[in-house]
């Protein structure tokens, strides 16, 4: 009786301030559809139209939460163990990259299977390569994690543009040529509902990454490990842990996984790689992670929830302009950011340190 | 704990009645014959004083002059280009307009899933095939070309002739054939009105970054004006404001593109090649409301004020009456068919 009682105050706990920020955000996104001379009802209406509402509009949020699984899966990785990955976007323009390069080298016939699979693991070789770097700078030299996965995200991507628009674009495109092999297969393929929309069977591939994260995290050694090092590294060190081999490897995995997202657009979607397609999603994916609570299945809900406010967006730009939509996105980010524990307990730790200095300065 | 659930609920409470609040002149469902139109802006989005710009304010025109009624969509990510196509098609609009070269391979895919609907590409890149010849855009899809060289064709005989130095120059942003088409106009134009004139032609770089680089814009500009020229025409996105900042410090003539660009440095700027994308949009949007769309490749060049070059007020001054007769003259024949301008190099 206690047991299920504890178990609602803290269920109330988690979800009650989440739904508290939601309500901020209905009610300002009100305000600013009034303030523009549209009705918020119908705006509202139409939102969840363009997304839930049918097939299609489902199809494009799941392909967009897909990409955006990754992503998420990735930065919440790096952070069990301690590091903070702001590198996701070019991470993930990397893995893309990668599983076009592999496409286009292979000959036209090779077995579906076995393209993919040379191409999905291009795309996490690529990715883990691109993570590995700060991964190794921290653990070796003490490079913060930070502002090195930051710079790789300028020089990858500077890079990609360059190899793009100079030696492999088609005229007049910003795009590779077309793949030979290893495209994924389209859902509306196999379920004509999904007609149009994006979705692919990527999604399969990120489901069963979810699940294998989620069990590497909390079901292995190497997971404990990997969590042990973020909480308390010293300890974990001290309990015969090599914090650096972990970050190293913590890096690797998470670069590994933002890449396999690019899987969804080059593979899945367009058949092709395309200067560009990461589009703020790696950025999105630290917002993504941050609301997940760095949890796989948290991870999944927030991914679902932005890549609903994405499309939804591009339903109501009709009524509204973009701008809107994008102020509405931070405010999200932002409630919800305010409202999650971690960050309060970081803003309070970070006021009381301030008190602290001030206090002893004075 | 109860405090937040009050917080909720007042929050809640504000915005179900927030809900039901209709302002007068929020937007209704379309009913009535007006021909709908649906245009997605490239990522650019509106506000780019180009070509964005000028398909809205063709859209605007032809709201105010032909009735119809026109929705924008500004997609945000790469994937959102077709999702924003593919709304408007799906609301059974009679005409959705793609904004830029980008939106190619979107458009050819959804105009072949909706026969029934017009759809025209800004720009469209017309793919050739293995033979080399061009492949024409699907059925129910118009491909609005421009003829830059045309337009670069006069803004080089203008350069020459204003400049009064054997020497003329041309940035170009990345190094590509789309560019390329400038340059060769420009060329050919120049050579029109002084044979032994040398047109000096640079390329800011390989990448798209290329357009973006006013630093190296100037750099360029500043060696070639010391180099002895006298007006330089730059086709390179923003990395022609460098050019116009070393003609400002050098006092000497930069010509713009795209968009008249007299108002990026007032006095220094001889005219601008412009592209005139709203009356592209314009047109398309009239043929529909006139019932005679038909797909196809339609080429805007200075026969229909598709190209042309800035000649107002403002810089009527630098453009000696002379001057601006000979190049009417040659606008005319090119009009007429009499001088064909080179497209490539």
């Amino acid at each position: 009786m206690r047991m299920t009682e504890s178990r609602r105050a803290a269920l109330e706990e988690a979800l009650l301030p989440l739904a508290v920020a939601l309500a901020v955000v209905l009610v300002v996104g009100d305000l600013l559809i009034l303030a523009y001379g549209e009705a918020p009802g119908a705006v509202w209406r139409l939102l969840l139209d363009g997304t839930w509402g049918n097939a299609y509009g489902i199809g494009q949020v799941l392909y967009k939460a897909t990409t955006l699984t990754c992503t998420g899966l990735a930065v919440a990785l790096a952070l069990r163990a301690g590091l903070f990955n702001i590198g996701a976007e070019g991470q993930l323009a990397a893995g893309g990259f990668g599983a076009a390069v592999m496409g286009l080298a292979l000959p036209t016939g090779t077995p579906s299977l076995l393209a993919i699979g040379a191409c999905v693991a291009a795309a996490a070789l690529c990715g883990s390569a691109v993570g590995a770097v700060p991964g190794v700078l921290r653990a070796r030299f003490g490079a913060h994690e930070v502002i090195v996965t930051i710079m790789m995200n300028f020089i990858v991507l500077a890079l990609l543009n360059y190899v793009v628009a100079a030696k492999l674009h088609v005229p007049e495109t910003l795009h590779t040529p077309a793949l030979e092999a290893g495209t994924v297969g389209r859902v509306a393929a196999t379920f004509p509902a999904f007609h149009g929309s994006a979705l692919n069977w990527t999604i399969v591939l990120v489901a069963a990454a979810v699940v294998s994260v989620a069990w590497y995290l909390f079901r292995t050694r190497a997971g404990f490990e990997l969590r042990a090092v973020g909480l308390q590294p010293d300890a974990a060190e001290y309990g015969g842990v090599s914090v650096s081999r972990t970050w190293i490897g913590a890096m690797a995995l998470s670069g590994a996984i933002a890449g396999l997202g690019g899987v969804n657009f080059v593979l899945g979607y367009k058949g092709y790689y395309e200067d560009g397609f990461a589009g703020g999603a790696g950025f999105l994916g630290i917002v993504v992670a941050l609301v997940g609570r760095n949890h796989p299945l948290g991870v999944v809900i927030a991914a679902l929830f932005f890549a609903t406010l994405s499309q939804g967006g591009l339903a109501i730009n009709a009524m509204v302009p973009k701008q809107i939509v994008e102020v509405l996105q931070g405010i999200v980010i932002l409630a919800i950011a305010s409202s999650v524990p971690e960050v309060r307990r970081l803003v309070r730790k970070a006021a009381g340190a301030r008190r602290a200095d001030t206090g002893a300065t004075s | 704990m109860r405090r937040l659930f009050g917080l909720l609920g007042v929050l809640l409470l504000a915005h179900v009645t927030l809900s039901f609040v209709h302002p007068t002149g929020a937007a209704t469902a379309p009913t009535g014959d007006a021909v709908d139109v649906g245009i997605v802006f490239d990522l650019g989005g509106r506000g780019d004083k180009s070509f964005n710009d000028g398909a809205y304010l063709g859209a605007e025109r032809a709201m105010a002059e032909l009735g119809a009624r026109v929705r924008f969509v500004e997609p945000g990510e790469g994937s959102d280009r077709e999702a924003g196509l593919r709304l408007l098609a799906a609301e059974g609009m009679d005409l959705v307009i793609g904004v830029g070269f980008i939106f190619t391979d979107d458009l050819s895919q959804l105009a072949k899933e909706y026969p029934n609907i017009a759809f025209a590409g800004v720009d469209y890149a017309l793919a050739v095939d293995a033979a080399g010849n061009v492949v024409p855009p699907p059925q129910n899809l118009a491909a609005l070309k421009f003829r830059e060289e045309q337009g670069s064709f006069l803004v080089g005989a203008l350069a020459a002739l204003v400049g009064n130095s054997k020497k003329v120059g041309f940035v170009g942003g990345m190094d590509t054939p789309l560019i390329h088409k400038f340059e060769a106009g420009y060329t050919a134009g120049v050579k029109a009105v002084c044979a032994d004139c040398e047109v000096i032609a640079q390329y800011a770089g390989v990448t798209p970054e290329a357009f973006r680089n006013p630093g190296r814009g100037k750099e360029l500009a500043l060696s070639q004006y010391q180099q002895g020229v006298n007006v330089i025409y730059h086709a390179s996105g923003s990395t022609g404001l460098g050019v116009f900042e070393a003609a400002r410090t050098m006092k000497k003539l930069g010509i713009g593109v795209d968009a008249d660009q007299y108002n990026e440095a007032p006095g220094y700027v001889l005219t601008s090649m412009v592209k005139r994308v709203d009356n592209a949009v314009y047109d398309a949007i009239a043929r529909v409301v006139n019932k005679q769309f038909a797909g196809g490749i339609y080429d805007f060049g200075l026969d229909k004020d598709g190209v042309g070059y800035a000649y107002d007020e403002h810089n009527k001054a630098l453009i000696p009456d002379a001057v601006r007769a000979r190049v009417e003259a040659l606008k005319a024949e090119i009009i007429a068919g009499r001088i064909k301008v080179p497209s490539s190099r």
